[in-house]
């Protein structure tokens, strides 16, 4: 990879990070309202796939995808904007947290029912053979969704029918407050998918890289075999499931234990040591991200609210 | 014109649509090899090939679901669900997904695609095959329904579907796939959003929609009989509903009774009376009687269903309820009071027996 592109996935995580960490005190501050999914501690892998799709390629995912929106280049401003309730907002102050869009990046939502987005995946894969294109779908949604009836019909028809989706798991080990472990009768989701018979593979979703790599390998495999693959990412939030979640279920130690394996950190000292890039490049970034999402905020505050008649827009085309 | 059943006109609006429009596609269980459960999409398969006509596996949510994904991204999906209690199955994409994706992404995106599914009962096939769940669907903004009861209005009404930009439930009835009618030639298109009058009446408005727009039809000519005429008005669209027509109706009739196959707590007709009660008030004469099906789930044994079922003695007397008549009252509780009323009887009833032997 370019010095660039390897520099550029470390402003991503870091935008990430800091916008999250950010909107967690908004949230706190009560300027924003509903449930509030932080992304924290899984940055790699948003990062580590949607840099290595094309701008033509489609991403969906569920409802923990304000980090997947901002790696997709969709305008923190916005993003804040939306989650702040405003009209200037991706969705207009309509989706809020959970449903972000933006078709022209082909970011397809923000979807807020577990497994929900993976039957739409299998339909945009659909729409890509219908038209020949040679386009791929990278569908991103938790441990939880491997439980629902809607991952077990997507998967057998995206193998079925060769759909060029990638399925990607991230499994932070916790459904809300529930250990996969205690939930799945078998604890690693690639294995659930694999009796479709379709490709799927594990990887440290703490080491972008390694991300990356997987990623480049599926997004290859896949727009020329237009077969679909099943990535399972093991990864951490250190937040809770939601912003009301205190997170009781969970020790102290394990967290700590997680803290260490930090996708940025690790990242920054895997670039300070390759030569790739200096600290002071990289603190350079960091103000230039704590500007950005200052910004953010600032865009959001002083945006106006969506007027009272847009309650009844965009209910029917 | 041309005389043909329900679903050969049906047939021939997929085949106009598809070749009109490459993005149109047809996508359901046994659409493909099989012709269709009930033959709808019987020769498509040859004409425009499995890549636009496809076979699923049985899995409802996934094909509602595969329908809404690729309508995001531009295609035109035309989903059969083999019959409206499958899609129970599919109510998460239909109704989390596919009716709020355009309100959700601040009107970025538009969801094309129609789901056919005939519903209705009449041929004993029990509880779980014989459900008409309109109203599940009316209550959802963001779903369009549509019930179509004549094979023209079939053809016009699910080109239209096709061609609108929003989700459309195309409501059908399995009774009514082989009724035969006069079918144009030439290209036609009915509007979404507008009832249709059926037949002009002076009298009494009888509204209905599906397979109990023939019911009510037949009523109307036997109420002829005794002098009274009825205006017989087919809604064709559930929602939107055409309540202008429906109020301009009785402010020549008066006094309307509402008729249909769904049950009635919360079912289409509620929703109608709600509605005329605000636009229509002034003009009623009587209160706005219904004929529904039997608050039960549906049995299988012949007789039982039959009387389940609305039909014509059941219509008559209600229209002779809102004419002020002689009548049996056709106001059904919902089957859970009847029963507490009968127990509160009883109980009465055995203190009344109690204080007798006392």
């Amino acid at each position: 990879m370019e010095k660039n592109e390897l520099i550029d996935m470390y402003r991503q995580m870091v935008l990430i990070r800091k916008f999250e960490d950010s909107a967690g005190e908004m949230y706190k501050r009560g300027k924003i309202g509903g449930f509030l999914h932080l992304y924290i501690g899984q940055e790699a892998v948003a990062v580590g796939f949607i840099s290595a799709i094309r701008p033509d390629d489609y991403v969906i995912g569920a409802y923990r995808e304000h980090g997947q929106a901002l790696a997709r280049g969709m305008e923190p401003g916005r993003v804040m904007a939306e989650l702040f309730g405003k009209r200037t907002g991706v969705s207009k102050g309509k989706g809020g947290s959970m449903h972000m869009f933006d078709v022209e990046k082909h970011f397809m939502g923000g979807h807020g029912i577990v497994g929900g987005g993976m039957p739409l995946a299998a339909g945009m894969g659909f729409a890509i053979n219908y038209r020949e294109t040679d386009q791929v779908v990278i569908c991103f949604f938790g441990d939880g969704a491997v439980n629902e009836g809607a991952f077990h019909e997507s998967l057998n028809i995206a193998s079925l029918w060769r759909l060029p989706v990638i399925y990607v798991c991230e499994n932070n080990l916790y459904g809300m407050g529930t250990a996969f472990e205690r939930v799945s009768s078998i604890p690693q989701a690639f294995r659930r998918a694999q009796c479709y018979d379709m490709e799927v593979e594990s990887v440290d979703g703490m080491d972008v890289l390694a991300v990356r790599e997987a990623a480049d390998r599926a997004v290859r495999l896949t727009r020329r075999d237009r077969t679909p693959r099943f990535i399972e990412a093991i990864t951490y939030r250190y937040r809770g499931h939601s912003m009301a979640d205190p997170g009781a279920y969970r020790t102290k130690e394990e967290i700590r234990e997680w803290e260490q394996r930090d996708p940025i950190p690790k990242y920054r000292h895997y670039l300070i040591d390759q030569h790739i890039a200096t600290e002071q490049e990289l603190n350079d970034i960091d103000s230039e991200i704590d500007k950005i999402v200052e910004d953010a905020v600032q865009f959001a505050e002083e945006s106006p609210e969506p007027a009272p008649e847009e309650l009844f827009e965009d209910v029917y085309a | 014109m041309a005389v043909m059943m329900y679903r050969q006109a049906l047939n021939q609006a997929l085949r106009e649509e598809m070749r009109r429009d490459p993005n149109v596609f047809v996508i359901g269980e046994e659409v493909a090899l099989y012709q269709g459960a009930y033959r709808v999409t019987e020769g498509l398969l040859q004409e425009f090939g499995e890549k636009r006509v496809v076979d699923t596996p049985i899995s409802e949510e996934a094909i509602a679901g595969i329908g809404t994904g690729s309508a995001m991204v531009g295609l035109r999906p035309v989903v059969e669900m083999m019959t409206i209690n499958f899609a129970i199955l599919a109510m998460d994409q239909i109704v989390n997904h596919a009716a709020k994706l355009r309100y959700m992404s601040g009107g970025q995106l538009k969801i094309p695609m129609v789901i056919r599914a005939p519903q209705g009962a009449g041929m004993q096939l029990g509880a779980q095959h014989s459900q008409n769940l309109e109203s599940w669907f009316m209550h959802v903004p963001g779903l369009k329904v549509i019930a179509a009861s004549t094979p023209y209005d079939a053809k016009g009404l699910l080109k239209s579907a096709i061609r609108d930009d929003n989700p459309v439930i195309f409501l059908e009835h399995e009774l009514l796939y082989t009724m035969k009618g006069e079918v144009p030639e030439e290209e036609y298109t009915i509007p979404i959003g507008k009832a249709d009058i059926k037949r002009e009446g002076k009298d009494v408005t009888i509204i209905t929609y599906l397979r109990m727009l023939s019911v009510a039809l037949s009523a109307a000519n036997a109420l002829s009989a005794e002098g009274i005429d009825a205006e017989v008005i087919d809604l064709r669209s559930l929602r939107p509903l055409d309540i202008d027509t429906l109020t301009e109706s009785l402010r020549k009739t008066h006094r309307a009774v509402v008729v249909e196959e769904d049950w009635p707590t919360c079912g289409a007709g509620a929703e109608v009376m709600a509605r005329l009660q605000e636009t229509a008030f002034d003009y009623f004469d009587s209160p706005i009687y219904r004929v529904t099906l039997e608050d039960v789930p549906m049995p299988y044994s012949k007789n039982l269903e039959k009387s389940a079922i609305p039909d014509e003695a059941k219509i008559i007397n209600a229209v002779h309820c809102a004419m002020g008549q002689r009548c049996q009252l056709p106001i059904r509780r919902p089957t859970e009071e009847i029963m507490q009323v009968e127990a509160k009887e009883e109980e009465e009833v055995e203190e009344q027996e109690e204080i007798s032997r006392q």
